[in-house]
């Protein structure tokens, strides 16, 4: 049925990364045993009051300038209220009236961006875990830090959620404010779908819950439009329901009616004061900002010159970025600085799981072999040999090479015997050289690199081996 | 050694510290006295005779040694049955918590055995402290130790019984709408609710979070003076306040007399007074307050006549949700009568809250749905903060108020339990101090009738609690009704 546009409203939740959780100083961390990271707070305890994480408001507050927002002097925590057996209190204390920040956008790509209409903080609630012996608790998640990025309804294309869904990730990660796994569930979407004519009011809503990765907020919100606008093809009427998607089915159904509550009860949470955030946090904060990944990438494209590859991979976490742009400083060369993170320092964080910050090659370190290696004293080979040991041991790049003894041989009086024994050593391959196959140089050459452990110059030792062997 | 049951706190603590008397000594001789006549008061739902003599032991240690001993070393105090004690049950007057063991200590239980203070047991209350009478407990109602047929006052019925009854000089009560000051009124002993947020709620069973403080009971003022020393800013507690404490005791030697002192009268307390023998006796105590030195003024609180109604309506409200957390599933009482979900939730309140529980619960779930929020819940608010500003009003023409605590004397029991609003009418005087979070004291002032107490409440601006403890010491110099004893 044409003439029909969708409608698309996001509603995010991002996991804040802080030590201990909103209201209690247990820790705020995934896994480990059920209801081992949980304070009298989280149980909901008698007697017990919730306590403000300042931490949590510093991250709050750093992603409402990341989104653009506007920072409300003072805002208030509410109560919502509704049983369930994840919610120890019987409320969730959240933010209704007054959230802490207000508009804002995340951007789409190609100068376009959806508004936001407020972002909120509230305490996440526990997990059920159903077995066939019954349904267990673990309040390990009750408590943990949350904001709520709520989008405005102003989407009108599946592909523009999945985009507001990356940047809005990519952002919260780069700031530090969250891990932002979708699958680990750090950062949650719900959706809002409706349908109507062009030009005409909005269509009647439907929520849509369950969304665990990008692709099946993309897909589930594709499959939604499908429905609808068959359901008002036939003449039919949209119920305003909450809705969850079968990944496996590819499909939505209804919520079951009782999992929905139809009125949270909100009051102002009396056992806590008012928010007030003030001009020296959210400038501490602004500061702690930086650059956010879009302005990064145009800076690496245009100033740097890099390939879209290299912008693309070295964005993609903001320490990454810094120690990339920290080396390219030291190197004095940035696509080699660009090749190197790219490739070896990626590589052993990889293998040696270690996380960049704490990176035992100091961009500095790093550097100084880099510079190496550009005024001709080091062969490619010799680098990633004392790379190796600047990991194993923290030397820096100078005492890596002299003790490796890695320096480049140039000399034509060193040279000149390796060559010739070499020669002697492979007389078939020799013997292909003469009959014109330039490939088996690679043998000869082979053979001196090892002789020499990689740090033969290449360029004397064709040379010379173009002299011995006449050619 | 034989221990005078009549000794003060400070007597106590002092004969303690000096070696005179053994905190062991003092501990045993009022658990005697307790198993002798709390059968028949019921001011204890439970005793803890092995923890207090631990505790009393190690004061007695720790004098020997020659250690500095705290100002209540070594004093007997009871705390009310909403207030946590690690180890032990707090059941807050209800079945839904009997068997409920607390991991941890409530700030200010923690605090009073800090200043060295022999913990004996947990006192009986309305559930959740909703009554005025102490006959909505769980566990049966507690006598009023100067007739036995009447009610000791609520919620704190069970720490002012017991003071009265000399069962130990010093108790902790909680005052959420005034439940404190009237058991204090009705068993003629001394009672204080602090400033809102002087004493940290930590701990504390929430019944309506924002007007719930912890407040002490003694006979004598200085007693209650020595107990304040609980109050001060706790990291477990954002609404307490970031103030020094003053040495309470150390200010009450501070004045003699009230000269200088304004005495404010109010004009609507007067008329809610129905009690003649109330209205004579608190009538004679401002005589003798201006005999003291004060000047009487007369002050109005114009607002004060909705007072009852926001109090029950916001109490309510703040209930509702804060019992929410009582649903069977992580602790407390669960039924034993399903396993579904709603149902479970259901039962396990049905059958752990008792009826008039239920109703708050009810109220409050009302005032809060949608659509009725405004008018109700807002409303409400919007009273508060009225009456907030009369008082403030009002404290630039005196400096303190005066007024009956209790517009009646104590009733027999079971007489108001039919009639829900005539009880609510008890806190009449009462709630307005608590709605505008200020300090107020319950000064035994006289006798209704014979045995039956009248206390007369002493009202001062945020914070001004040694000023209430000044005047209220001044009076009891000049007075000895604190000094009268209901049993022998």
């Amino acid at each position: 049925m044409s003439g029909l546009i969708p409608t698309i409203g996001l509603e995010v939740h991002v996991q804040l990364r802080t030590q201990s959780k909103l209201f209690s100083p247990a820790p705020n961390a995934a896994g480990d045993q059920p209801n081992t990271r949980v304070d009298v707070v989280d149980l909901g305890l008698p007697g017990t009051l919730p306590v403000i994480n300042a931490r949590a408001i510093a991250l709050a507050v750093r992603a409402a300038i990341a989104f653009g927002g506007e920072v409300q002097p003072v805002s208030h925590f509410a109560r919502k209220h509704y049983f369930y057996p994840d919610l120890p209190k019987g409320y969730q204390i959240s933010q209704y009236e007054d959230p802490y920040c207000r508009g804002g956008s995340v951007p789409l790509g190609n100068n376009r961006a959806c508004k936001l209409t407020r972002i909120h903080l509230e305490e996440d609630a526990g997990k059920l875990i159903h077995t066939d012996a019954g349904t267990l608790i673990d309040l390990n998640r009750a408590g943990v830090p949350l904001i709520e990025i709520v989008g405005e309804p102003e989407l009108h294309d599946p592909a523009d959620a999945h985009a507001f869904l990356l940047q809005l990730r990519e952002i919260v990660r780069f700031t530090g404010v969250s891990d932002g796994d979708m699958e680990l569930g750090s950062l949650r979407c719900d959706a809002n779908i409706s349908m109507a004519a062009v030009g005409a009011p909005l269509g009647t809503k439907v929520e849509i819950k369950n969304l665990n990765s990008l692709k099946m907020v993309q897909r589930a919100l594709e499959y939604e439009i499908r429905r609808q606008t068959a359901v008002l093809a036939t003449g039919g009427l949209i119920r305003q329901e909450t809705r969850l998607w079968n990944d496996e089915q590819a499909e939505t159904r209804p919520m079951r009616s009782k999992e929905m509550a139809d009125d949270y009860r909100y009051f102002p949470d009396p056992d806590l004061l008012p928010l007030c955030c003030d001009e020296s946090l959210i400038a501490n904060e602004r500061a702690n900002l930086s650059e956010l990944p879009a302005a990064r990438r145009e800076r690496y494209r245009t100033t740097f010159g890099l390939p879209e590859h290299d912008v693309t991979v070295l964005t993609s976490e903001r320490v990454l970025g810094d120690y990339f742009e920290s080396l390219a400083i030291a190197a004095g060369e940035v696509k080699a600085a660009s090749n190197w993170v790219m490739t070896d320092v990626l590589q052993a964080v990889r293998d040696r799981n270690l996380a960049l910050e704490n990176f035992p090659v100091k961009p500095a370190a790093l550097g100084e072999l880099l510079r190496s290696i550009a005024r001709g004293e080091l062969t490619m080979v010799s680098a990633k040999q004392a790379f190796a040991r600047m990991l194993d041991r923290g030397e820096d790049a100078h005492t890596a090479i002299e003790t490796l003894g890695l320096h480049k041989i140039t000399e034509e009086s060193v040279l000149a015997p390796l060559v010739a024994a070499a020669i002697a050593a492979l007389p078939a391959a020799t013997a292909d050289i003469k009959r014109g196959q330039m490939r088996a140089l690679d043998a000869l050459k082979g053979h001196v690199m090892r002789a020499t452990r990689g740090r033969a110059d290449p360029t004397a030792v064709d040379r010379l081996l173009k002299q011995q062997l006449g050619s | 050694m034989s221990v005078s049951h009549q000794l003060g706190a400070r007597a106590i603590a002092a004969r303690v510290q000096s070696g005179e008397l053994r905190a062991s000594d003092v501990a045993q001789a009022h658990l005697q006295r307790i198993r002798e006549l709390d059968p028949q008061l019921h001011a204890f739902v439970e005793l803890w005779p092995e923890r207090a003599l631990q505790s009393a032991a190690a004061i007695d240690r720790a004098q020997r040694s020659g250690q500095t001993l705290g100002p209540l070393a070594g004093v007997p105090v009871a705390i009310k049955d909403n207030l946590l004690c690690q180890g032990q049950i707090s059941a807050c007057g209800s079945k839904m918590l009997e068997r409920f063991v607390s991991p941890y200590t409530a700030t200010a239980v923690a605090r009073l055995e800090q200043l060295g203070a022999i913990l004996l047991g947990r006192t009986n209350m309305d559930e959740f402290g909703m009554g005025s009478s102490t006959e909505r407990s769980a566990f049966g109602p507690t006598r009023n130790p100067w007739q036995m047929s009447h009610v000791p006052g609520g919620s704190s019925g069970g720490s002012a019984a017991a003071v009265a009854a000399d069962f130990c000089p010093l108790a902790l009560g909680s005052d959420t709408g005034g439940s404190v000051r009237q058991p204090a009124a009705m068993c003629g002993v001394t009672g204080l609710k602090p400033t809102y947020g002087r004493v940290s709620r930590s701990g504390l069973v929430a019944y309506a979070s924002s007007l719930d403080c912890v407040g002490v009971i003694g006979r004598a003022i200085e007693d209650v003076a020595l107990g304040l020393q609980i109050a001060g800013d706790d990291e477990r507690d954002s609404t307490c306040a970031k103030r020094t404490v003053p040495n309470y005791l150390q200010e009450l030697d501070g004045r003699k007399d009230l000269r200088g002192i304004r005495v404010g009268i109010v004009r609507e307390f007067e008329e809610a007074t129905g009690d003649e023998g109330i209205k004579l006796a608190v009538r004679t105590a401002q005589e003798q307050l201006r005999a003291c030195g004060g000047t009487i003024v007369e002050v109005a609180l114009p607002s004060v006549k909705h007072a009852v109604a926001t109090y029950y309506l916001l109490a309510s409200t703040e209930a509702s949700s804060n019992l929410a957390r009582y649903d069977g599933v992580r602790y407390g009482h669960r039924t034993a009568h399903t396993r579904r979900l709603d149902e479970l939730y259901e039962q396990s309140r049905s059958e752990g809250f008792g009826a008039e529980v239920q109703l708050r619960i009810l109220l409050g779930t009302f005032a809060l749905q949608k659509g009725y929020q405004d008018q109700i819940y807002g409303q409400a608010t919007r009273v508060r903060a009225m009456l907030a500003a009369d008082f403030a009003y009002a404290f630039t023409q005196c400096d303190v108020l005066a007024s009956a605590t209790s517009p009646m004397p104590s009733f027999a029991l079971g007489s108001k339990l039919q009639d829900p609003i005539a009880m609510y009418w008890c806190d009449a005087l009462t709630v307005p101090a608590s709605l505008a979070g200020l300090p107020a004291l319950s000064l035994p002032c006289g006798f209704a009738v014979e045995r039956l107490p009248a206390g007369l409440q002493l009202t001062a601006p945020k914070f001004a609690e040694s000023l209430l403890l000044q005047v209220g010491s001044v009076f009891q110099q000049q007075t000895n009704w604190h000094l009268q004893r209901p049993l022998s």
